[in-house]
């Protein structure tokens, strides 16, 4: 059933793309259509195997003679990630109702590039995986290069070149592991039971883990993150902060910690507190989570505050990962969940909501604009999201954040203490936007305001109240009821961890 | 009652009810008067239903299901004596307060729903029993004072609110630091187990082989998240601009249940974990709960706005809680068994619960006054703005004047047993806290003689010779509230033979 969500995507980014020009409407219901479709075939997936294990679904041989097969599965962390690109499939659509120009390309793009992720998502063949990757890449690239706004040529080549970068590392150590190993097949399972050299995991696991890192955000190599996220239409930043970094995550998970567990193993010597690659990428992550939050603080755009915020929200995930134990890496899958549905959620106020109504993302300028008072739908969306990706407990961040926490304060309290100080910071850097944009206190009144600009803001549309509904709400109930995903997530998380996953 | 989930009803009762007032600007007020008295009537059954099997001294009206069991997160709630009169008290406090906000012209269903909002964070704060479920609630109350002081506070209400805010937020965040080392060690966020584990002394070793000697700043940090919320001095500083920037009713609330989290979180949780901890610390905790009681009676004496005069009040009452919780952490080294010393404690401890309950309704009376002064004058509440209102508004001035000697602690009204007790447990406890304390009641009549002189007595200025008294309105819903001071200040036992109990059974739990 889930193999579905794959082709159907697919089959609907070819049908959009032979569609008219000038049937908006039917392109808009039609990816809606295709979304909802994913998205309740991903749910029902998601409920089917709960209490199972690793589920084969669809195993063909593709290339025989290099043991490529068309692999494709699921186990309780790819149900829950499928989960999360279903709903956030749905939400973007929602959110990019009001794309007007070549709307039916948007939406093969946009389905395109779901399509790719499902397929990651559920891939359990190296090879196959790596293709779905590839193929997550290149609508990427159009959606902000076409759809997109400030320097958007720029951001998009960004994006695509620090990608390249990271998938060519990728395939290195796909390639050289394939090799070592010996083995004909490519299949995850059969490369994990290959015993690798340790020596050789030393040094593939860090390329390995890299490449996918940089695609999650991992500082120093998440410059791409903030300049796309911005660049990007709504939809796309939507799908860029809401799962796209979760595949960098997810492949340093499934393909960089699972195939080669050793190269976690200490070096024998430690210089400054740092004795193995764990060390490091631990380290990075905790710089990440500090770093991005206290740039966030700073920066005077608003769609620039949640960009680097994501960068701060991902040094989680990477934090849970290299606790390498159950409750730091189940809180690493949660928190990739958690963060596509709120980075989402606030992607979608900042840029359709607010600025596709002032046409200003400066947080000056939307200070003076009383919005708290003419959009107080927007308000509540923006406190409620706000609420949610600062960790409030209630929300699925709290309950992702703290096991993440809980999970390195068993291998290193510092670590825990330098993400309180990211934690504060992100405080700060959300009340701050709140304030700025929506709860200015130096107003003109809102009548004075309305001659000046000449106009009322256009009222808020049903697609935009249904998808803050939708992306909210799923934070919400998994804050106050984790075990929904938790159930699905931890026996995976022990089976991968134990090397059955392998 | 066993089976009937109660509580839960209870907590979800205000939300429903935020809910229907939201979508029904116009009769928002009356929803939440609706909801604000079945709450009310909901409470008394739960401490009429817990008072039946109080014998037992332990939690009533359990209910438990497993929530996230790889988190040691359980829905777990259940009431003692303490919690059930802290119920008690929030929906009376909420209940005065939508009475006493019939002007919101400005948004009322919001409004009202946030007010409702807070009410059921107060009763899941008050009913919880792991620490996850307890700090959802804490933090849910949180956002809408936040926004009541935002959106619909005085001229400087933006500082007042992001200063109230980030206080507070700096409190959670060092309060879920200290329970995630907790959670490591143990392995649970359950009160009850905690604090069995802390009254056997297993607690401490077992942060230490985790963690290391980190309980003394465990407790530090507990002790500063609630501090916070009291306030005690130092970490007073947010409270003279939230409660008076804060509009009247809201300032009901903050004052008269929301500070009380801040207390039986002491109860609850700082004292049952780190009692020895606290012990050791006795001294420089009591030094700054004398200088709290000293130095919010002295601030109030500055004043000369009647809603900061009130707040410094507030100081300086919930001071004398502080007083007593630090003074009754007596080292021992183990459970105490000294007869003397455990009736002096249990004395200091009823007195703590019954001043919580007292200052919360004599508080938020203050100020209601305050908020019907204001409406009168168009703004004006300046202690030197008036003179002999007693002539034009005689009833206006008995009952403000019954409701500001209760404050005083006249015996005969609320405010005296409360504090009675209070120094008649902590003067064999530790006498020279109690003594110089005693300076503080002596300012505090001080200040209350002069409002009381300034406002009332005297010739009365032209403008206010035609000030309206008192309308029927008023009189009926301030009559139940006066009546209760009286109620609680002639027959105290009414409430200590509820909670006293809870107090024995909580003091032979604590090991100090």
């Amino acid at each position: 059933m889930l193999a579905w969500t794959i082709y159907l995507s697919f089959a609907g980014a070819l049908t959009q793309a032979l569609l008219p020009k000038e049937r908006a409407a039917l392109s808009r219901w039609l990816a809606l259509g295709v979304a909802a479709a994913g998205l309740a075939m991903a749910v029902a997936g998601f409920v089917v195997g709960m209490g199972q294990g690793r589920m084969t679904i669809i195993d063909r041989p593709w290339v025989p003679s290099m043991g490529i097969h068309f692999l494709l599965a699921a186990d309780g962390i790819s149900r829950v990630l499928v989960s999360l690109t279903g709903l956030a499939a749905v939400a973007g659509v929602l959110f990019s109702w009001n794309i007007e120009v070549r709307t039916n390309e948007f939406f093969a793009f946009f389905l395109a590039l779901i399509g790719g992720v499902y397929g990651v998502f559920l891939s359990f063949d190296l090879f196959l995986l790596f293709v779905f990757y590839e193929i997550a890449i290149v609508p990427k690239y159009f959606l902000i290069a076409i759809w997109g706004s400030t320097r958007r040529e720029y951001a998009a080549m960004k994006l695509a070149l620090y990608s390249f970068v990271g998938s060519s590392m990728v395939l290195v150590g796909l390639l050289a592991a394939y090799a070592t190993a010996g083995s004909h097949s490519t299949g995850l399972v059969a490369l994990g039971h290959a015993n690798l050299p340790v020596s050789f995991q030393m040094w593939c696991f860090p390329l390995v883990f890299t490449g996918f890192a940089i695609l999650a955000g991992m500082w120093p190599f998440h410059t791409w993150a903030p300049t796309g996220h911005v660049a990007a239409p709504t939809a796309a930043s939507m799908l860029l902060a809401g799962v796209v970094m979760k595949l960098g995550a997810y492949g340093c998970l499934r393909v960089g910690i699972a195939l080669f567990p050793r190269g976690l193993d200490p070096w024998g010597f430690s210089f400054a507190g740092i004795g193995s690659w764990r060390d490091v990428f631990a380290a990075l992550a905790v710089i990440g989570i500090v770093y991005g939050a206290l740039v966030a603080l700073a920066q005077t755009d608003f769609k620039f505050v949640i960009g680097y915020s994501s960068v701060s929200h991902m040094g989680f995930v990477l934090l849970g990962l290299m606790t390498l134990n159950q409750i730091g890496v189940t809180g690493a899958v949660l928190q990739m969940f958690s963060h596509g549905v709120i980075a989402g959620l606030l992607f979608a106020i900042v840029g359709r909501i607010v600025y596709d109504r002032t046409h200003t993302r400066q947080l000056a300028e939307l200070g003076t604009m009383h919005l708290s008072k003419r959009l107080p739908f927007a308000a509540l969306a923006f406190v409620i999201a706000g609420l949610a990706s600062i960790g409030m407990p209630g929300f699925s961040g709290f309950v992702a954040e703290l096991q993440v926490l809980v999970g390195a304060w068993k291998v290193n309290p510092w670590w825990d203490v330098a993400a309180g100080v990211g934690i504060v910071v992100g405080v700060a850097y959300t009340w701050r936007a709140m304030q700025k944009v929506f709860f200015s206190d130096v107003l003109p009144s809102v009548h004075v305001l309305e001659q000046e600009h000449g106009h009322e803001l256009a009222a808020i549309t049903w697609p935009e109240v249904s998808g803050v509904i939708l992306l909210a709400g799923a934070s919400l109930v998994v804050g106050l009821y984790p075990k929904i995903l938790l159930d699905a997530i931890e026996p995976a998380v022990n089976a991968l961890l134990a090397g059955g996953g392998r | 009652m066993s089976g009937f989930p109660i509580l839960t009803l209870l907590t979800v009762l205000p939300l429903i009810g935020a809910a229907i007032a939201l979508a029904s600007s116009k009769h928002a007020r009356n929803v939440a008067l609706i909801t604000a008295l079945v709450s009310l009537a909901l409470a008394l059954v739960v401490w009429t239903v817990w008072s039946g099997s109080r014998a037992i001294g332990g939690y009533g009206l359990i209910e438990r299901h497993a929530w996230a069991p790889s988190l040691g997160i359980e829905y777990h709630l259940g009431v003692d004596g303490l919690g059930a009169l802290m119920l008690v008290l929030s929906a009376i406090v909420t209940l005065m307060s939508v009475d006493a906000a019939h002007r919101v012209h400005h948004q009322p269903g919001m409004y009202f729903a946030l007010v409702l909002v807070l009410e059921a964070g107060l009763f899941g704060s008050f009913t919880a029993l792991n620490f996850f479920h307890w700090f959802l609630f804490w933090e849910l109350s949180l956002i809408p004072a936040f926004f009541l002081i935002k959106l619909w506070g005085g001229a400087r209400r933006g500082p007042a609110a992001t200063q109230f805010f980030v206080y507070t937020m700096a409190g959670s965040v060092v309060l879920l630091i200290a329970f995630l080392a907790i959670f490591v060690s143990t392995h649970s966020m359950d009160f009850s187990y905690l604090t069995l584990l802390a009254s056997k002394g297993w607690l401490e070793p077992m942060v230490k082989d985790h963690i290391g000697p980190v309980m003394p700043w465990l407790a530090i940090g507990v002790l500063a998240g609630f501090a916070v919320k009291v306030p005690i001095f130092p970490f007073h500083t947010w409270l003279p601009a939230a409660y008076s920037e804060a509009p009247s009713p809201v300032t009901m609330l903050l004052t008269g249940a929301m500070s009380k989290m801040g207390v039986y979180g002491l109860l609850r949780i700082a004292l049952p974990l780190f009692g020895t901890q606290i012990a050791q610390m006795r001294t420089p905790l009591l030094v700054l709960a004398v200088t709290t009681v000293v130095m919010g009676a002295w601030a109030a004496a500055a004043q000369k706005d009647l809603k900061r005069v009130f707040a410094y009040f507030s100081m300086n009452h919930l001071g004398y809680c502080l007083l007593g919780i630090f003074a009754l952490a007596v080292p021992t080294g183990g459970i105490g068994t000294d007869t003397a010393v455990l009736t002096s404690q249990a004395a200091a401890l009823n007195g703590v619960i019954l001043q919580m309950f007292n200052h919360g309704v004599t508080a938020a009376a203050l100020f209601w006054f305050a908020a019907i002064i204001q409406q009168r004058t168009g703004g004006h509440r300046g202690i030197d703005d008036f003179g002999g209102l007693r002539k034009p508004a005689p009833v206006l001035a008995g009952l403000m004047g019954i409701a500001l000697f209760s404050s005083l602690g006249l015996p005969g009204l609320n405010g005296f047993p409360g504090e009675f007790l209070i120094f008649r447990g902590v003067f064999p406890l530790a006498w020279v806290a109690a003594t110089v304390s005693m300076l503080g009641l002596l300012v505090t009549a001080a200040v209350i003689l002069t409002v009381i002189q300034k406002v009332f007595t005297g010739p009365v200025p032209e403008h206010w010779a035609t000030f309206p008294d008192l309308h029927h309105g008023e009189r009926l819903a301030l009559a139940p509230v006066i009546g209760l001071m009286l109620l609680v200040g002639l027959l105290p036992q009414l409430i200590v033979g509820g909670v006293n109990p809870t107090v024995v059974y909580l003091l032979a739990h604590w090991r100090f």
